[in-house]
């Protein structure tokens, strides 16, 4: 099957969501009132923001306005600083995921994160796909579904035609585009219900951007996706809704197509117009 | 003329370039020059004294014959028992330090104190290790005593040159280990240290040629000045090349002028031999690395 055939771009903003899920609007991420701040710096003010279940969401806003960090508090990845600190509530899936007896190792290998780079491990593509997935299982030596999960998880990030043949060479060697389908497909074997993206594309040149963007495309409705973007017409391209931040609050968040169109808030007008940004 | 035809100043701006280079090709080829003066020297004059005689069999008539085979086996055992102690504990400091240690003024302290560490003169090392070792911890003159002086000696280098293998890997690969769900152990041990190993082993085996020469921090602590048998144990004392050489080129009479030229050879032979060893392994190893 080709990709096209996979990925129809063509009809993605008026095609019906066939998921249940999709269709009750249940939530994945719902984060109430969220306070950070890096040491005495307070990055985010009160935020309160919900994504809904199974589609692409996409934050957008000028640099430094906590986009990033917001994304980066829904994995808790942002505590490898130590001095940072975090008020306020994060729900994934209708779990407190800063309730105490959260362990922060199943945080992060549940919510699944893609950065800017792609940062594939200077292992094997096989051994990258299992990374994640062997880390919650010490127990298994061999493992005879190794190969199915490998071969489905590539098939999700349509690399497995390209790919199948060469599993066991260096992941470092692939292109970036490659690299960035494989540090999605990695976080795909522990079946994560949430995937964060951390501007995906922003290292990648048009062709594969839109690869991606395809990519990402496909990937919804299994999986809910919270996408921080610099490209505006990325978000307006490829996700259901948008979420604008500026100084650390939360603005404004609407169905894409209204945003882009309408939005209620004149800061919102004018950073999609390109006045600042 | 074109317009890009050469100018006074440009032909002002060649000859003083040509000025510079000559003088930085001419201290460089100064640098070399000793190495390969002391290099030809120890082969013509030692060459000679080398033979299978000399590396097995036991010095005679008071060390103005015979082999050094005790000096160097003995060399042989101070440095790798030393290894044995350092090596293992600076890996371990060294990974605290670079993936665990959080980024506060203790942490400054501790790291500066380990590079200050490195620069102590190995005659201090040695007093330490008398009074430490020999004396209080009552290990006596001895391999153990010298080793573990030894060790303490190249410690710092170890935990440094590790340390700095370590932070060679880059950190995007931390940061995806930590997104998936790995714990600092499982990122270090799958990700960093296989990638800072050849990093690691060049340092450890540059430390091993460095400690092979030490003269001063087992004069005192374990090794002898002649022995006729072979250490039975690590409380014993021992020969080693080092301080051998220095006991024949000045402490003993009627010596042959060639034989401390031999001693100095094959210390030098085996010195060159690790580092050797140590660049190729870092080129191998390299050679897989993709970043």
């Amino acid at each position: 099957m080709s990709r096209d055939a996979l990925v129809d771009t063509t009809k993605k903003q008026d095609e019906p969501l066939n998921k249940e899920e999709l269709a009750s609007g249940a939530l994945a991420i719902q984060a109430t009132d969220l306070n950070l701040w890096y040491g005495t710096f307070q990055a985010l003010f009160d935020v309160s923001f919900n994504v809904k279940q199974g589609l692409v969401t996409s934050l957008i806003g000028p640099s430094g306005c906590g986009k990033s960090t917001l994304l980066r508090s829904v994995n808790r990845i942002n505590e490898r600083f130590g001095y940072v600190r975090t008020q306020g509530k994060v729900e994934v899936m209708g779990h407190d995921i800063y309730a105490p007896k959260v362990d922060l190792t199943q945080v992060r290998s549940q919510i699944g994160m893609v950065f800017q780079r792609p940062n594939p491990l200077p292992i094997t593509i096989r051994k990258n796909i299992l990374f994640g997935y062997g880390l919650q299982d010490s127990t298994k030596k061999i493992d005879s579904q190794e190969d199915e999960i490998i071969e489905k998880a590539l098939k999700e990030v349509l690399l497995w035609d390209d790919l199948k043949d060469k599993l066991d060479k260096s992941a470092l060697d692939l292109s970036l585009e490659q690299q960035q389908k494989l540090c999605i497909a990695r976080l795909l074997p522990v079946k994560p219900k949430v995937l964060l993206m951390d501007e995906p594309c922003s290292a990648l040149d048009p062709k594969a951007t839109e690869a991606i963007e395809e990519l990402i495309w496909g990937l919804r409705g299994e999986y809910t996706i919270l996408i921080v973007t610099h490209n505006m017409a990325q978000a307006r391209r490829a996700s259901d809704e948008c979420a604008f931040m500026l100084m650390g609050k939360m603005v404004e968040h609407q169905r894409t197509e209204d945003l882009f169109v309408t939005p209620f808030n004149q800061q919102t007008a004018d950073y999609i117009e390109g006045k600042f940004g | 003329m074109t317009m890009f035809a050469k100018t006074e100043h440009n032909v002002r701006c060649y000859a003083t370039e040509k000025r510079w280079k000559a003088l930085f090709l001419l201290m460089t080829a100064l640098l070399i020059l000793p190495v390969l003066v002391i290099l030809t020297l120890l082969i013509v004059r030692g060459g000679p004294a080398i033979s299978w005689e000399f590396l097995t069999a036991f010095p005679i008539k008071g060390m103005t014959e015979g082999g050094v085979f005790p000096a160097l086996l003995g060399t042989i055992f101070l440095v790798s028992l030393a290894l044995v102690f350092s090596v293992p504990l600076g890996i371990a400091a060294a990974i605290y330090l670079s993936e665990y240690a959080p980024d506060n003024v203790l942490t400054r302290i501790i790291n500066l104190a380990i590079i200050n560490l490195a620069g102590v003169p190995s005659i201090v090392h040695a007093l330490f290790g008398l009074g430490a070792f020999v004396l209080f911890a009552g290990f006596g003159t001895s391999i153990l005593a010298a080793s573990l002086t030894l060790a303490i000696m190249t410690l710092p280098v170890v935990i440094i040159a590790t340390k700095e293998s370590l932070q060679s890997v880059p950190h995007a690969f931390r940061e995806a280990c930590w997104s998936m769900g790995a714990t600092r152990w499982q990122t270090i041990r799958r990700i960093v240290l296989p990638n800072a190993v050849s990093g690691i082993l060049t340092g450890v085996i540059l430390e091993v040629s460095r400690t092979a020469g030490e003269t001063a921090p087992i004069m005192f602590t374990g090794a002898a000045f002649f022995l006729p048998f072979l250490p039975e144990s690590v409380y014993d004392q021992t020969m080693a090349l080092s301080l051998h050489l220095f006991v024949v080129a000045t402490q003993v009479p009627n010596v042959p002028e060639d034989l401390p030229y031999g001693v100095a050879l094959l210390l030098i032979g085996l010195v060159l031999t690790m580092n050797a060893l140590s660049i190729g392994f870092r080129i191998r190893l390299r050679n897989k690395k993709k970043w």
